[in-house]
């Protein structure tokens, strides 16, 4: 059982509701097995008269409606379960900031990843409490009926959970060691084919066929290793139960021989042995088949469980510091200082920030430069609040950051980040993904990021929808529109780029360079920068290296700095 | 977001309709062309272990059940031997056979899959039906190839061992009294035959609705994990949440619709076995039959529907197994985009002149990508192309790498038509660094030796050096696996890599396209003086949208809109007005932007 899940199941009145009724339909249908083979065995040896048949075909109808009301609730149960987790997941994405490297992972666990739940909820949950009831039914009507009969499958019937363990306990570690072999060969097709285009510039395309014949080979063989250990727990499983009925029916025939049994008796006994084991087999069954849905809980869990030091436990936290209107009406760029701030990924050794303190005034516009690593995107990421300083702090106008509400301050923020992200929806709605933008602020900024060319180009202009099933955007492009999202802020005081003219050609670059000169016009702007003409714009280059501050000049002493060098 | 789901649900609707159209002819033929060679008698053996074992199970409850009803009558103990014998060795046999089915089952489905991968790629090696494709597509194409095992595992020898478990049961049936063997056969075929195809048909229909629903709530949540800064930075994580929540509801809705179907058809299953049973009881009762032919009549024909029932799930998986091998012979059966010459010329051989005179290159309806373009390379020459994005300088590569074709004017290679070459043999001699290079999950040393197989490791470390990534290399170590599950490679990194790879495959006439893309400047700067230094008398052709260096090529070619609209040397075109003129003065913008700034 999966505890995490069934508190989940437990807490929601919905889901709670259609999983008791799935369990309890189960469970029924599984104990109306006993009346139907009560009336089949008294029918056929004659015990009942024909007219017994009715009732019979009632309980065949009893049954057929309890297992469409199973289907139905445990379909109830899966969904219900599944958008609990999807919502909660879906929450602890935005609270936990900016995408990290398992992004790809992350999105398949939410979509696809926890179907793998539906065995899981809808076949293993409903199997196990048909077999911690039905069993133990089957047995004591098989008590009260013939005792010896009854005491065959009581002796037997433990060993089906005692050879699954068994058998499950011993290959447990070989069969982990070769499902994880299996996963590594079975992605090795998906990244032959995406890397197929290199593979062809290197006349490599050919010999990988080669390759792939051999990788299927192997894990053909490893996966077969595995079956065959595998598939024996179900042959011991089978075994038990088609002998125990073996061991029943012959000495039952024995018996009915000598005269000391019925034959109602004897019948009733060989309908209901096999039914006390099927329960537990079916179990098995659904449990191996729903494995990976518990692995997949296990993700989900594991991710909705906060990680220390983390910020998520602060976001919805401290609120109204500082009253609404005060900030509105101050609509004036903030002094924002950083006070000895270090910074620690968890897992890295080295700090990404290491001792910074700055201070940029209002209305400055600083760029920040250096080596790809040294901590630039680090210090926006604080000023965004996506991170928090390990030590030291940072103030905006004299308040520490970690005090503000964070909606708020993001709020007179507009941030270009290094990679940005268009969304699956129009241009527009991209552009003006702050809220309410009218047509024609998304029009001017985008004209402003030097996008409104190519959006107006487009077959549906600013409603073409984007992504991987919509419109392709050239890196230059999809930077333009990030950029459109910035200039879409009026109201931002503070601007935050993080390399805004990467990836453009010269022209639109000189062009952005422009616009970006006019939206900082009155406010504060931080840009990571690498390209002349952006740093150029800056009345104050920050050179940052290794997490520390190297450089901090004001530009025309840098110009004069690096005139003497060169 | 309404056009996304459009697109999508023709596909699927499209698939759907031809599917339904083949019937089992289709079937037949799909599962043919599915088994490689020796695989149809291993699929032969695992149908029969996996039929004997259902017919071992019925003959187990038929003789245990001819058994007791027979020994209530008290025979002598020898007439009962033969049944006691029986009743044991079908119950052993069962479990021995049901094993071997599985194995047997596994293997050739295995096996399948790995025929049904390699011809599959073998299909994608000629350029053409890999474009346009995105990472997601093409996981999910990958992801298609596994419901081969499906079929044969979960669907095909299912059905197999019904039908002959079906048939048997029917046979002893009418042994013993034939109309309740027709009234068997009616039953088993409602529930075999009948609620199969039933689910089968739900299945699809309800496919073509949940499959865009899905697509949408995949796209809601990759928004809200890669777009997680944006959205925090812009405040719209709310709006975003509560349409992520939005396509997770409709999707739910939609799956609980397709379960009702399904519930549906496991309770109809229940019904039929239990009253086919009941009305055989009734028959058998009413036409006289003996009481031990009874018992065995009716438990016979309640224990044949056990492989049966199963059967409705196995429709319900075969519509998803038959869309899924249908959008595989879909991507086996997209056309080439080039297609190779009936008797290739002989290798070309270096010292290569190349020449491009007026080629046009049009990808589908669109205005051409190449409008007219000539240029020539000459050995040890070094031509650099520029122009905006867009403008098709990544299509002239593509072209003369032979991964586009040509659609009038063209490309020759020491005079001879480059589309009478075999396409490998051109990209033996003219490749290097394409667009997109990718990283696969293997060793940093693998990932480069692939365009070296027998570099050693001094021209290894060479290649590495040349591309400046040798501290990278040392940092990170040459058997650290790269790739998705491994380490994390940065764009500047990766760029790079391709480099490497590019100077150690050491080709004829070597290609960059976009060598300095996503570096930072110093870098760029850094690496783009190198690969000068090291294209020194090699023929090469750069793409580039960075000027600085480009005074050391012999040769510059302003590409925009698929014309070139300049072309001449550093000096001449710096001289005169245009684009590159335009480029090369906002690239230098600094000394005035600091001056102003000043």
């Amino acid at each position: 059982m999966h505890k995490d899940l069934l508190r989940l199941a437990r807490a929601e009145p919905a889901v709670r509701r259609h999983l008791a009724l799935c369990l309890a339909a189960a469970v029924l249908a599984g104990l109306l097995v006993l009346a139907q083979a009560e009336l089949l065995s008294g029918v056929l040896s004659g015990r009942f008269a024909l007219a017994a048949l009715l009732p019979l075909v009632g309980v065949v109808v009893v049954r057929g409606a309890l297992g469409w009301l199973q289907g139905v609730s445990a379909g109830r149960t899966a969904t219900g379960v599944k958008s609990v987790l999807r919502a909660r997941l879906m929450r602890r994405f935005q609270e936990s900031g900016p995408a990290g490297p398992r992004s790809g992972e992350l999105v398949t666990l939410v979509g696809r990843g926890l179907d793998a739940l539906d065995p899981y909820l809808s076949g293993y949950l409903p199997a196990a409490a048909v077999a911690s009831v039905v069993p133990i039914a089957v047995l004591a009507r098989l008590f009260v009926a013939d005792l010896a009969s009854a005491l065959i499958v009581l002796v037997t019937l433990p060993l089906i959970p005692v050879f699954g363990a068994l058998v499950g306990w011993t290959t447990k570690t070989v069969t982990e060691r070769q499902w994880r072999a299996l996963s590594r060969l079975g992605g090795h097709f998906l990244d032959v084919v995406r890397g197929l285009p290199t593979l062809r510039a290197f006349g490599r395309a050919r010999h990988q066929s080669t390759v792939i014949r051999e990788v299927a080979a192997a894990h053909r063989a490893a996966t077969m290793r595995t079956l065959r250990v595998a598939f024996l727990s179900s042959l011991v499983l089978e075994l038990v139960a088609s002998l125990s009925l073996a061991l029943v029916a012959v000495p039952v025939g024995l018996r009915l021989l000598s005269g000391s049994l019925h034959l109602d008796t004897a019948l009733l006994v060989l309908l209901l042995a096999p039914e006390a084991y099927l329960p537990l087999r079916a179990m098995g069954t659904k449990f191996h088949a729903s494995v990976e849905g518990v692995a997949a809980a296990d993700e989900a869990f594991a991710l909705l469980t906060p990680a220390s030091g983390d910020r998520a436990g602060r976001a919805g936290g401290t609120r109204d510091t500082q009253p609404r209107e005060a900030r509105r009406a101050g609509a004036r760029p903030p002094e924002i200082r950083f006070e000895h701030v270090t910074v620690r990924y968890p897992g890295r050794e080295e700090p990404a920030l290491d001792d910074v303190s700055l201070v940029v005034a209002p209305g400055e516009r600083v760029a920040l430069v250096g080596e790809s690593g040294g901590g630039k995107s680090t210090l926006l990421h604080l000023l965004l609040g996506f991170i928090t300083p390990s030590e030291g702090r940072v103030l905006v106008d004299g308040v520490d950051l970690a005090t503000l509400d964070l909606d708020e301050w993001r709020r007179r923020l507009a941030f270009v980040p290094q990679r940005p992200h268009l969304f699956a929806m129009s241009v527009a709605d991209n552009i003006g993904l702050g809220g309410a933008a009218s047509p024609e602020l998304i029009r001017a900024a985008a004209a402003s990021a030097q996008a409104a060319g190519f959006v107006e180009a487009m077959p549906q202009g600013y409603e073409t929808v984007l992504g991987e099933r919509g419109v392709n955007l050239s890196a230059g492009q999809r930077q333009r529109v990030a950029l459109a999202r910035a200039f879409c802020r009026p109201s931002a005081e503070v601007l935050l780029l993080d390399e805004p003219t990467a990836r453009l050609d010269g022209r639109s670059e000189a062009a952005v360079v422009e616009a970006t000169r006019t939206l900082a016009e009155g406010r504060t702007a931080i840009v990571v920068a690498h390209r002349p003409a952006m740093i150029g714009l800056a009345d104050r280059v920050v050179r940052i290296g290794a997490g520390r501050i190297v450089h901090d000049r004001h530009s025309d002493a840098l110009t004069a700095e690096r005139g003497d060098a060169r | 977001m309404t056009a996304t789901t459009d697109s999508t649900a023709t596909t699927d609707s499209t698939g759907t309709v031809s599917g339904r159209a083949g019937g089992s002819v289709r079937g037949t033929r799909m599962i043919r062309t599915l088994l490689g060679p020796g695989m149809a008698r291993r699929l032969v053996v695992a149908a029969l272990a996996g039929s004997a074992a259902d017919l071992a199970g019925v003959a187990l409850i038929a003789s245990a059940a001819w058994l007791i009803t027979r020994a209530a009558e008290q025979p002598p103990l020898a007439a009962l031997s033969v049944a006691i014998v029986g009743v044991r060795a079908f119950a052993t046999g069962k479990g021995v056979l049901r094993y071997a089915e599985r194995l047997t089952g596994h293997d050739v489905a295995l096996r399948a899959q790995a025929a049904t991968r390699e011809r599959l790629y073998d299909s994608l090696i000629p350029a053409g039906p890999l474009r346009q494709r995105g990472a997601d597509l093409l996981s999910r194409m990958v992801d298609d190839t596994e419901a081969v095992q499906d079929l044969l595992v979960r669907c095909l020898l299912p059905a197999i061992a019904a039908l002959l478990t079906g048939i048997a049961a029917v046979v002893i049936g009418a042994f013993l009294l034939p109309v309740a063997a027709l009234v068997l056969a009616l039953g088993l075929l409602v529930a075999g035959v009948l609620l199969p195809a039933g689910t089968a048909a739900a299945a699809r229909r309800w496919s073509a609705r949940i499959a865009p629903a899905r697509a949408e709530l995949a796209a809601r949540v990759a928004d809200l994990v890669h777009g997680a800064a944006d959205l925090a930075a812009y405040g719209a994580k709310e709006r975003a949440l509560s349409d992520g929540m939005a396509a997770d509801a409709r999707l739910a809705a939609l799956e609980r619709g397709q379960t009702r179907i399904n519930a549906t058809a496991l309770g109809l299953g229940v019904l039929v076995q239990g009253s086919t049973v009941a009305a055989i009881a009734l028959i058998a009762q009413a036409a006289g039959l003996g009481q031990v032919a009874t018992a065995v009549l009716a438990l016979t024909a309640l224990v044949s529907f056990e492989p049966v029932l199963p059967l409705a799930a196995a429709g319900e998986r075969f519509a998803g197994v038959s869309a899924a091998l249908h959008r595989l012979a879909e991507v086996r059966e997209t056309p080439v985009t080039v297609t190779e010459p009936d008797a290739p010329a002989p290798p070309p051989e270096a010292p290569l002149t190349v020449e491009v005179a007026d080629l046009v290159i049009r990808h589908g309806d669109r205005a051409p990508a190449l409008d007219g373009v000539s240029l020539t390379l000459t050995p040890g020459r070094r031509v650099a192309v520029v122009g905006p994005s867009g403008a098709g300088k990544s299509t002239l590569l593509s072209a003369l790498m032979r991964t586009v074709d040509i659609g009038s004017g063209d490309i020759r290679i020491n005079g001879v038509d480059i589309r009478s070459y075999a396409t490998d043999d051109v990209r033996a001699v003219m490749t290097g660094l394409t667009q997109d290079p990718y990283v696969f999950q293997a060793s940093f040393r693998d990932n480069l030796r692939l365009a070296g197989p027998e570099a050693s490791d001094g021209e290894l470390a060479e290649s590495v050096r040349r591309a400046r990534l040798d501290a990278w290399a040392e940092r990170t170590g040459w058997d650290t696996v790269l790739g998705e599950d491994g380490r994390t490679v940065s764009g500047g990194q990766l760029q790079r890599l391709a480099l490497a790879r590019a100077l150690l495959f050491d080709p004829s006439v070597l290609l960059l396209d976009e060598p300095a893309e996503a570096l930072d400047e110093e870098t760029a700067d850094a690496l783009t003086a190198d690969l000068l230094d090291a294209t020194r008398g090699r023929t090469t052709l750069l793409v580039t949208h960075r000027l600085r260096g480009l005074e050391q090529v012999d040769e510059i070619v302003v590409l925009e809109d698929g014309r070139v609209t300049q072309r001449g040397t550093h000096a001449e075109l710096v001289s005169a007005p245009g684009y590159y003129r335009d480029l090369w003065e906002s690239e230098t913008l600094i000394a005035a932007s600091r001056a102003s700034g000043a």
